[in-house]
């Protein structure tokens, strides 16, 4: 029989606050030691209360309007309770009953919609790792604050997942939102698929597949349930509701252990933090804060920019703020775009790079001697790649550009003179002959021998004109 | 406040306390005495005095600290074997305001474990004994701290009061007690209760005292998000001209004790007399507020205690094999049995398919509560009720029966749910010598003015 799936995703985001959502301590904490940015507050110790981060709720605004999502006036935080070490207050401050993102959606660039029910700010959990005897605690990560977006079920094919999840990472990248490194779980998936047979208008029974932190992961797990429950309904098997886990080494899901699936979480409002209440005034001025989204750049680059090279760019939101301070040269930002895709992501330091980027006046400058004809366009790719360079940058790329010998000979006197010189040469007599005979192709070599001669640097199209003048 | 200064030093205070303090030790009122801190801070006052520096509003005066605020001095174990040993690193707001003004802390009282409690019976420090009747009961939770302040062991201490834990022992001992506006003082630093009730107080010898300390602490701490900005000492403060006194009719009824009756007709005369106007209220919704309360309370008692859990700090038990068991043993092993009850109706009344039938119920009733009370202040400026249905009761004699013990509560709970302010103020004696106290009842912020008029219910028949 033929089946429709239909996938609805939970995609928990941490955000890049400062502090963790209710304490003041470091929410950053990349390369430092387990549970050293803990606070009392996050440690639970007794009598301590939770003071709720004003950053977060900005970024939350942000992360909504960018799902074009409302925003809620007044939301409340609950508590959301289960026993384990990772949670040290026992429960998990959440919003259950009244979340600050309402109703919006997210469309992919295949132009499916995705209505996103809700999402939530909530404090993550801290991390385990077990050994033979025991567990160890790591509590840095507890309160970092998450958004969790819930979508509806809108989905159809792991493909669509795959494509949604990603749109997601780049939105929440582009609103500035979240460090997007999925490597260490800034972002994490949870896909509940189910299948109906064609024409039905219920919905088949779902599994929950959770904590999935890469795209691939998401489309391999959505595929693989996918013909694992045809499996079983071909054989008038039932798909039994579950949570289930993903390993990327197998390749296949299997059913969580049974400490990890849901229990009884008797949700209660949180006592110790008054409700928010957001002015219309203040979710506007917030709102307004949302820099340009992918869809922005399509429609402001989308002429100008090669569409395969455009979308490799949208992955990298520091890039694409980066040609809009080229003001609006059109050939400069295809320049531009084009030594990102080509020279700078196909580093091997790329992501260092891309931390430390030029400044739009560098790279205007440069963009400028290419089109001036200062600059050939290996010598452009060799002066954009020393933008980089720590020692050099500070010159700009027409100092640089000097500094290495790369600019192109353009003084039509001195470059006479060249040719002159090279005319004048015993072995380039038969070849002047040859050219007055019509052989056009023997330009080219003496071209060669003008530009050996200025030792690289003589712009090649304007000592072409000389030659043809000169060999009329 | 007697504060210290060249001729009476903080030193001579201390040991005065300390010397008390030793001597009334059959009472069960401390759970730690601070010897060699509180008289290491005497010192360095006396030698600020010395110097001619400013000392402070509460220079060396000696105080009683409830053992559930948090202090790095001693151990802070809110009476609970959970929390035996336990030294905090952070200290609460409260204590902070008290000793930035030169207050030494003496001593941590005891109270009924985690303030689970309506005698002091309930913890594991044993009981506290009522300061003018040793065979009854101090009352709770706040018992160690409402007896060493009627026993003149310390001029003040602080409390807490959750549902009547501050007011109802300052009754059974013959002092005052108050439980100020919900958010009037912070709550950081102080192991929660139930915190949309838990309200932070004192327990005093005089209406003035209170008016000090309440000047001291109250305000606005970025460290509690529900704390409210300073209502008390804002240069006018709203206090309200007092022409009309309200009773409430449900509470004159059987389950009150004839004398605490009797004395409630008292300080209606003595009003009258001086000219106020009584008027009788109608609330029926407070006869819902009991019930209410050992919901809401519950619920949250059940969720705050949540993090003792024996992983990283506090009692441990060692006869854990896994995490299951490590749970189950400590929590087992180191909550007292009223813990326990009020953690298993807490997680019945949040579980799924009850939610909506218990806990949204009951706040559905504090909201009707909270519209009751500010209805009967628009026809009356305070209400005079009692404190509890009745006076101090025997040692052991409703210990063991939970419901009887909840009835304790039944006239200071709606206070908490409304978050209005309410006075424990003394009104005489039974005839067989136990204290009587009364509860004066104001609107939220009305905490100045209701100290105020506190000192128009005086007369020499209340210590």
């Amino acid at each position: 029989m033929k089946y429709i799936p239909t996938i609805g995703i939970e995609c928990h985001v941490q955000l890049k606050t400062k502090t963790k959502l209710f304490s003041e301590v470091d929410n950053d904490a990349r390369g430092k030691e387990p549970n050293s940015c803990v606070s009392p507050v996050d440690y639970a110790l007794p009598g301590m209360l939770p003071r709720l981060n004003g950053e977060a709720i900005k970024m939350a605004i942000l992360a909504g309007r960018a799902m074009n999502c409302e925003i809620n006036a007044y939301s409340r935080f609950d508590r959301k309770h289960y026993f384990y070490p990772d949670s040290p207050k026992g429960y998990q401050i959440t919003q259950f009953y009244h979340p600050i993102i309402g109703a919006g959606y997210v469309e992919l660039p295949s132009g499916t919609k995705v209505r996103i029910e809700h999402a939530h700010l909530e404090g993550d959990a801290g991390k385990l790792t077990h050994f033979d005897t025991y567990s160890l605690v790591d509590l840095n990560r507890v309160d970092t604050p998450l958004i969790e977006i819930v979508s509806m079920p809108d989905i159809h094919s792991a493909r669509d997942a795959h494509d949604y999840c990603r749109e997601l990472w780049r939105l929440m990248r582009f609103a500035g939102v979240t460090y997007g490194d999925l490597y260490n779980g800034n972002m994490r998936f949870d896909i509940n698929t189910s299948l109906a047979p064609e024409g039905s208008d219920k919905l088949g029974t779902r599994t929950e597949v959770k904590n999935l932190n890469s795209f691939r992961s998401v489309e391999r797990a959505v595929e693989y349930e996918i013909k694992r429950q045809t499996r079983l309904l071909d054989a008038g098997d039932k798909v039994v509701q579950q949570t289930l886990g993903w390993s990327d080494a197998t390749g296949e899901t299997s059913p969580q252990r049974s400490k990890e699936v849901a229990a009884d979480y008797r949700y209660m409002p949180e006592p110790d933090l008054p409700p928010i209440h957001l002015s219309d005034e203040f979710i506007a001025a917030e709102s307004a804060k949302l820099p340009l989204m992918p869809a922005d750049y399509r429609t402001k680059f989308g002429e100008i920019i090669p569409h395969d090279t455009l979308e490799i760019l949208l992955d990298y939101p520091e890039l694409m703020t980066k040609l809009s301070e080229l003001s609006a040269d059109k050939k400069a930002i295809k320049l531009i775009a084009n030594l990102f895709t080509s020279v700078l992501l196909a580093e091997e330091k790329s992501a260092e790079y891309l931390n430390d980027l030029p400044s739009g006046k560098d790279l205007a400058e440069l963009a400028k001697m290419n089109a001036g004809g200062e600059l050939s366009s290996t010598a452009t790719k060799e002066v954009f790649l020393h933008l980089f360079d720590p020692q050099m940058r500070g010159r700009g790329a027409g100092q640089i550009a000097k500094e290495l010998g790369l600019i192109q000979e353009n003084d039509l006197g001195a470059l006479e003179a060249i040719v002159d010189a090279v005319l004048a040469k015993p072995e380039t007599a038969k070849a002047q002959a040859d050219f007055r005979n019509g052989e056009e192709k023997v330009l080219g070599f003496l071209v060669g021998q003008v530009m050996k001669e200025s030792k690289g640097k003589a712009n090649p199209s304007a000592v072409q004109k000389i030659l043809r003048e000169k060999l009329k | 406040m007697k504060t210290a200064n060249k001729t009476v030093t903080a030193t001579m205070l201390v040991k005065d306390a300390l010397q008390k303090a030793k001597h009334f030790a059959e009472y069960n009122i401390f759970t730690f005495l601070n010897e060699e801190g509180a008289l290491k801070k005497a010192a360095e006052i006396d030698a600020r005095i010395a110097r001619g520096e400013e000392v402070g509003k509460l220079a060396g005066v000696p105080y009683a600290l409830k053992d559930n605020f948090l202090s790095p001095e001693g151990q802070t174990t809110a009476s609970a074997h959970i929390l035996e040993g336990y030294v905090s690193p952070v200290t609460a707001t409260v204590v902070e305001k008290l000793e930035s003004e030169g207050a030494i802390m003496i001593g941590r009282t005891n109270l009924d474990a985690f303030a689970h409690g309506s005698s002091t019976e309930n913890s594991y420090f044993g009981p506290t004994h009522n300061a003018h009747d040793f065979e009854r009961v101090a009352g709770g939770s706040s018992g160690g701290s409402a007896v060493a302040v009627a026993l003149d062991i310390v001029e003040f201490a602080t409390g807490t009061d959750t549902g009547g834990s501050i007011r109802q022992p300052a009754s059974f001992n013959g002092v005052y007690g108050l439980k100020p506006t919900y958010g009037a003082n912070s709550r950081y630093g102080v192991v929660a209760m139930a915190s949309s009730l838990d309200c932070i107080g004192f327990s005093t010898k005089t209406p003035d005292d209170m008016d000090l300390l309440m000047s001291i602490t109250a305000g606005q701490d970025p460290k509690d998000m529900t704390t409210l900005p300073d209502f008390y000492n804002i240069a006018a403060p709203p206090t309200r001209t007092v022409t009309r006194i309200g009773v409430i009719k449900d509470f004159d009824n059987d389950a009150v004790d004839a004398e605490i009756r009797e004395a409630l007709s008292r300080k209606c005369e003595l009003l009258k007399s001086k000219g106020y106007e009584i008027v009788e209220l109608d609330m029926p919704a407070l006869k819902y507020a009991l019930a209410a309360y050992y919901i809401i309370q519950p619920a949250e008692v059940a969720s705050n205690l949540s993090r003792y859990d024996g992983v990283r700090y506090g009692f441990r038990s060692e006869r854990a094999q896994d995490l299951e068991g490590l749970y189950n043993n400590t929590r087992g092993e180191g909550f007292m049995p009223e813990n326990k009850r009020r953690i298993m109706i807490g997680n019945f009344v949040l579980s799924s398919g009850f939610y909506d039938a218990y806990f949204l119920k009951a706040a559905k009733a504090r909201t009707l509560i909270v519209q009751e009370y500010a209805e009967a202040f628009q026809k009356c400026d305070f209400i005079l009720t009692p404190v509890s249905p009745n006076p101090a009761f025997k040692l052991g004699e409703k210990v063991n029966d939970p419901v009887a013990m909840y009835l304790e509560d039944l006239m200071s709970v709606s206070l908490n749910l409304a978050g209005v302010p309410g006075l424990a103020v003394p009104a005489g004696k039974t005839r067989d010598g136990r204290s009587l106290g009364l509860q004066l009842v104001g609107p939220r912020r009305s905490d100045k003015s209701l100290i105020e008029f506190a000192k128009e219910l005086q007369d020499e028949n209340d210590l």
